[in-house]
């Protein structure tokens, strides 16, 4: 009968989406384990879990956390330079590392052996996306929990609140540059094009921080409203004011940028910037990325 | 079952695919043959839905760009290079079986059959397997699922001649089932798996013809070669072949699967000088 016929072809359908979403996040999280565990067998992961385990004993070895600045000290001191210092070597860390990775594999002959299997395309692009995201934050956390167990057996106070938003920080820049590394992975046909393209945008980002090419540009009579603004679209600077601005509550050490920050923004709502602006860049860039693979050549 | 209709496909400006007509029957085996560059890479990674290009390219009524999962779960396809997989073989057999949504245990008795100890080498990473061990596996996993369509390319290059008369076993047994698209470099490697060549040359199609396959894909001939004088060279290729010789050397006997009469032939050519007779009976 007709009209009983329409209500069971909707449940139908609903039954379909509801099976064909059910297999395609089963897939997602294969194909995420799948890339974790080729990555936990890669060299780079070795040396790069042995960096930011490195890092953080060699700031216990070379005392930190017994310094002192601007009324710093103790286990808030070495996270701060322990964020610094991973401002520095996560981004390019994570850029060579996933655009070798994607794009070696292309050339290698996985994409076309694992693309041949029946797996959606979204699934593999955000399973691998996810699976490398988190196999790249792993270690750096672990570093910093193991900053933080150290902390507790020698009894020093644990900043909690900057531990737990730094972790966040960590996260948002992690997740910003692995975005651009798909995206670049994805436009590259080659490695060699796609560690250079890595390496000129960790460049151009690192010149745009403020202490370089904007601390010239406003020398050359930039108006500071227009550095301010490249400042703030700089991932890698939004992060370092961020982490700054945590022990540093009024930016003295950024100098007069600083009033423009505060002034527009606040404490908390430039925390809150530096939180989401490079998840929304990193979601943006890996989006972007997915869109041209799904309409190029997978393999 | 496929259907590829002026099909075309260019990397920036060069044409790799000029126009593409290709019709496959349920029960089709071809053998893709052509020289490097001809485009037999390309016209797969199409069928399998790889490429974007222009034409139209249709499997089982659907494209295999915009119907994947549909498409993909009845191809099985193994490569000629296989991926240089850092995962163990116990964990690509439950990857792939995961995937596909199949018994790992199937894929597990092929690459068995095969000659391939998957239980010894289980936690061994695919990557540091042999090239044949590889190539068993990836015969494995695609042959130990329900499939419509096997693709393969240069599927036995790298095999025994144990493991490539089991796989010709293996091919035998699902010849009214499933179709087989084989790509070669060289017709003799295939011939005897096939009903249909297809050449391509130059992103063209320029050979499409049927084969006399009245060769027991499953059968074994029984040989006995006399040489004029002992040769090590001889015995050294014949070796490969699992034959035995008297105790004068002069004599061997052994067994050629069926499908590799060509091939075994192929490889006494180059000893032709030093043969005084050659006997093949179907066993």
């Amino acid at each position: 009968m007709p009209e009983s016929s329409a209500p069971i072809d909707e449940s139908d359908d609903r039954t379909d989406r509801t099976r064909k979403a059910h297999d395609t996040m089963r897939q997602l999280v294969q194909l995420a384990r799948a890339d974790i565990g080729e990555s936990l067998r890669a060299r780079w992961f070795l040396l790069y879990t042995i960096v930011f385990g490195g890092v953080m004993v060699g700031l216990f070895i070379s005392g930190l956390t017994e310094s002192r600045i601007m009324g710093f000290t103790g286990l808030s001191r070495l996270l701060v330079t322990y964020l610094q210092i991973t401002m520095a070597i996560l981004p390019i860390f994570m850029l060579i590392t996933t655009v070798r990775s994607v794009v070696g594999d292309r050339e290698a002959g996985v994409f076309e052996y694992i693309l041949a299997l029946p797996v959606g395309i979204g699934a593999w692009y955000w399973g691998k996306l996810a699976g490398r995201f988190l196999v790249v934050f792993f270690p750096v956390i672990a570093a910093m929990m193991l900053a933080v167990a150290y902390g507790a057996v020698k009894g020093v106070a644990i900043p909690w609140v900057d531990v737990i938003y730094y972790s966040g920080l960590l996260a948002s820049l992690a997740w910003c540059f692995l975005g651009i590394g798909m995206l670049i992975s994805t436009l590259s046909r080659s490695t060699d094009v796609a560690q250079a393209a890595a390496f000129i945008t960790w460049l151009v980002l690192l010149l745009f921080l403020d202490l370089i090419l904007l601390g010239a540009l406003i020398k050359e009579g930039l108006p500071a409203e227009t550095a301010i603004a490249i400042s703030l679209a700089n991932p890698m600077q939004s992060f370092r004011t961020a982490a700054m601005l945590l022990f540093d509550p009024q930016l003295v050490l950024l100098g007069p940028a600083a009033y423009v920050i505060l002034d527009n923004f606040g404490r908390t709502g430039y925390l809150v910037w530096a939180m989401t602006y490079p998840i929304v860049i990193g979601a943006g860039t890996a989006s972007l990325g997915f869109w041209i693979f799904k309409r190029g050549d997978y393999s | 079952m496929i259907r590829c209709e002026n099909l075309r496909k260019s990397f920036r400006r060069t044409q790799v695919l000029h126009g593409i007509d290709l019709d496959v029957a349920r029960g089709d085996r071809i053998a893709l043959v052509g020289s490097n560059g001809a485009g037999k890479t390309t016209l797969i990674r199409c069928l399998l839905g790889e490429y974007t290009h222009d034409g139209e390219v249709v499997l089982n009524g659907m494209s295999p760009r915009s119907n994947r999962f549909e498409v993909l779960r009845r191809i099985g396809f193994v490569p000629q290079l296989p991926p240089p997989l850092k995962m163990t073989v116990a964990q690509l057999i439950d990857f792939t079986a995961g995937i596909c949504d199949c018994d790992p245990a199937a894929m597990s008795r092929v690459a068995e059959q095969l000659g391939l100890d998957v239980s010894a080498f289980g936690r061994r990473p695919f990557v540091k397997l042999s090239g044949g061990e590889k190539q068993k596996l990836l015969i494995g996993i695609a042959l130990g699922r329900e499939t419509d369509l096997l693709i393969m390319d240069e599927p036995a290059a790298n095999l025994d001649p144990m493991a490539r008369q089991v796989f010709f076993g293996l091919l035998a047994d699902r010849l009214d089932k499933v179709s087989m698209l084989i790509s070669s470099h060289r017709l003799d490697e295939v011939a005897s798996l096939v009903n249909r060549v297809v050449e391509l040359d130059r992103g063209r199609v320029v050979l499409d013809d049927h084969v006399d396959n009245r060769t027991d894909m499953a059968g074994l001939l029984a040989c006995r070669i006399d040489l004029t004088a002992p040769n090590p060279a001889f015995a050294k290729a014949v070796a490969h072949w699992n034959f035995n010789a008297d105790a004068s050397g002069v004599a061997w006997t052994g067994t050629v699967a069926g499908p590799d009469r060509l091939r075994f032939l192929g490889m006494l050519s180059r000893y032709a000088a030093s043969l005084s007779a050659i006997e093949m009976k179907e066993s």
